[in-house]
């Protein structure tokens, strides 16, 4: 599965794509990561795009992302248009106005942000949008996803934990999830 | 089974480096490549290296002539531009057959260029960028565990042979994670003692290392004959690839590094198809693996050279080829890569052509 995470800089969206890639790592599936490097700025876009596959990956960027994950509104209208027909677009709900147009895709809203500040921690949207993914796509275990968030919490800041483990709960039970209208034909 | 790490590529390169007993590295930054320089800031000090944010490129890569010629495993990293500005300090290290390792994490170019990944440096890499008859080992990594694995060798090969080897890579190699396994430094070789040495020359002769040879009786020309007698040697003895299906195959792809494993995708899309596609893929491309090439001619119709810059690892293919068979092209440059799809559709419009070929010699 080819998977785009974007949001503002700052929302997490390198960290998100490093937890998915490590529970990954954990059941032994190939993944590769590759975030946007540059003049890139605070509050501007960003963005991190991995692969998981049991197959060796072949090239590590993504062009056309079978499941998208977006925290703010630009980063819908830039990837929205990209996602492959029959895949998957997982949006905040909090920061988003204008919601997706398509119909021919698999769709997630989860108030990513409104449950990071229910829980007193801004930063944490990434972690319940993660949440909600994984509950939907199973491509990797809950409890993949909850090792991982303690392994990399441990080196980075371990008292942070525990509020990240909280949203991502919160966002595998807080969440809507609309079929695509179609019978779109699956992307190999 | 050492269990998988994930880091950047740039950050494991300092893990290996570290692991494979380099205790000196000096470099300046430079995108793609940042990372290095980053974590040998505060690697280096954890395992009693050293580390240094020289004041220039220039400056970095005659720090390791020093480093190497008092006996350190050492090493410098940039990226195009400031692998330029290295290349007379590369031609003097080869000169005096001292030891490192250098890491080009390619970027757009010519000039400034741009940030993103490329493979316009590969004749300046293989056919010399600096001055005079030297050769470097160039390795060709493709994944994060080959440029851990070629890492760790590299400085094997260094002090083996006593001549400075190149870590070929990209802006995409650099950037990338990726799951590798971080296994202990083995030494490929039975290392001999570095007798060259200048660590103080108390209780012994004294030594000199140089690079100019002006008296009649050490010529220049002697000297020119070792070295080429070494590089003779090399290629004998070095010879590193993949080779994917290429047994039957009629149409061969081959290609280096980040395209090398773009290329192993389509050719396995291909194989799905029912086409007979197959792969040479060299992990080192000085000295260059002619042996699959020879081998895969006796089958193949075609061959199908991708790379990330605009025809440069084409001419290396064609020798060894020695024009035996069409070799077809699809190269980028600027900074942009081939994709999957690119190099699938080339592979069916070639496979088609040996069809027709086979057709029309039916007839006849």
């Amino acid at each position: 599965m080819r998977i785009i995470i974007a949001g503002f800089g700052g929302q997490g969206v390198v960290l998100t794509g490093n937890l998915i890639a490590r529970a990954a790592l954990k059941e032994n599936k190939n993944v590769t990561g590759m975030v946007a490097y540059g003049a890139e700025m605070r509050g501007g876009t960003a963005f991190a795009a991995v692969i998981v596959s049991d197959d060796e990956i072949a090239c590590p960027f993504v062009e056309i992302p079978d499941a998208a994950i977006v925290l703010n509104q630009p980063s819908l209208d830039k990837f929205e248009p990209d996602v492959a027909a029959g895949g998957l677009l997982l949006v905040n709900t909090s920061l988003v106005k204008r919601g997706p147009k398509r119909e021919d895709i698999d769709r997630i809203f989860v108030p990513a942000t409104e449950i990071a500040q229910n829980l007193g921690q801004m930063k944490v949207a990434n972690l319940a949008a993660l949440g909600a993914f994984v509950r939907h796509t199973a491509l990797v275990k809950e409890e993949s996803v909850r090792q991982a968030v303690k392994d990399l919490f441990s080196e980075k800041n371990p008292a942070l934990t525990a509020v990240n483990l909280a949203a991502f709960e919160a966002g595998l039970e807080e969440s809507r999830f609309r079929k695509a209208a179609c019978s779109a034909s699956k992307k190999p | 089974m050492s269990e998988k790490i994930l880091l950047k590529g740039n950050e494991l390169l300092v893990e290996a480096a570290i692991e494979a007993d380099c205790r000196f590295y000096a470099g300046y930054p430079i995108t793609p490549q940042n990372e290095v320089p980053e974590r040998m800031s505060w690697r280096m000090p954890q395992v009693g290296g050293v580390f240094i944010q020289a004041e220039s490129e220039i400056a970095a890569i005659n720090m390791l002539f020093g480093a190497s010629a008092a006996g350190a495993r050492c090493m410098t990293s940039s990226s195009s531009p400031g692998i330029s500005l290295k290349q007379e300090g590369i031609s003097y290290i080869a000169a005096a057959e001292l030891p490192c390792v250098i890491v080009n994490m390619q970027r757009g170019g010519p000039g400034l260029g741009n940030i993103r990944a490329s493979q316009g440096d590969y004749f300046q890499s293989v056919k010399g960028g600096g001055h005079g008859d030297y050769r470097l080992i160039v390795l060709t990594p493709a994944t994060l565990q080959e440029l851990y694995d070629l890492t760790l060798n590299a400085f094997d090969y260094a002090d083996f042979y006593r001549n400075p080897v190149m870590i070929l890579g990209d802006g995409i190699l650099g950037q990338m994670a990726e799951p590798a396994e971080a296994h202990p430094y083995r030494p490929l070789f039975n290392l001999p003692p570095k007798d060259y040495i200048l660590d103080g020359c108390r209780g012994r002769a004294p030594r000199v290392i140089r690079t100019l040879f002006l008296r009649p009786s050490d010529s220049l020309v002697q000297h020119n004959l070792r070295l080429q007698k070494k590089y003779a040697r090399m290629q004998r003895e070095i010879s590193l690839y993949e080779e994917f299906e290429t047994a039957d195959a009629e149409v061969v792809v081959t290609a280096y590094g980040i395209p090398g494993r773009v290329a192993k995708g389509a050719v396995k899309r291909a194989r799905r198809e029912g086409l007979k596609a197959g792969l040479i893929r060299p992990l080192c491309v000085w000295p260059f693996p002619i042996e699959p090439y020879k081998r895969a001619v006796k089958k193949a119709k075609s061959f199908l050279v991708v790379e990330m810059s605009q025809g440069q690892f084409i001419e290396d293919v064609k020798l060894a080829l020695e024009c035996r068979r069409p070799v077809a092209f699809l190269g980028k440059g600027g900074g942009w890569y081939p994709s999957e799809e690119e190099i699938l559709e080339q592979i069916r419009h070639l496979a088609a052509a040996c069809l027709k070929g086979l057709k029309t010699q039916r007839k006849a």
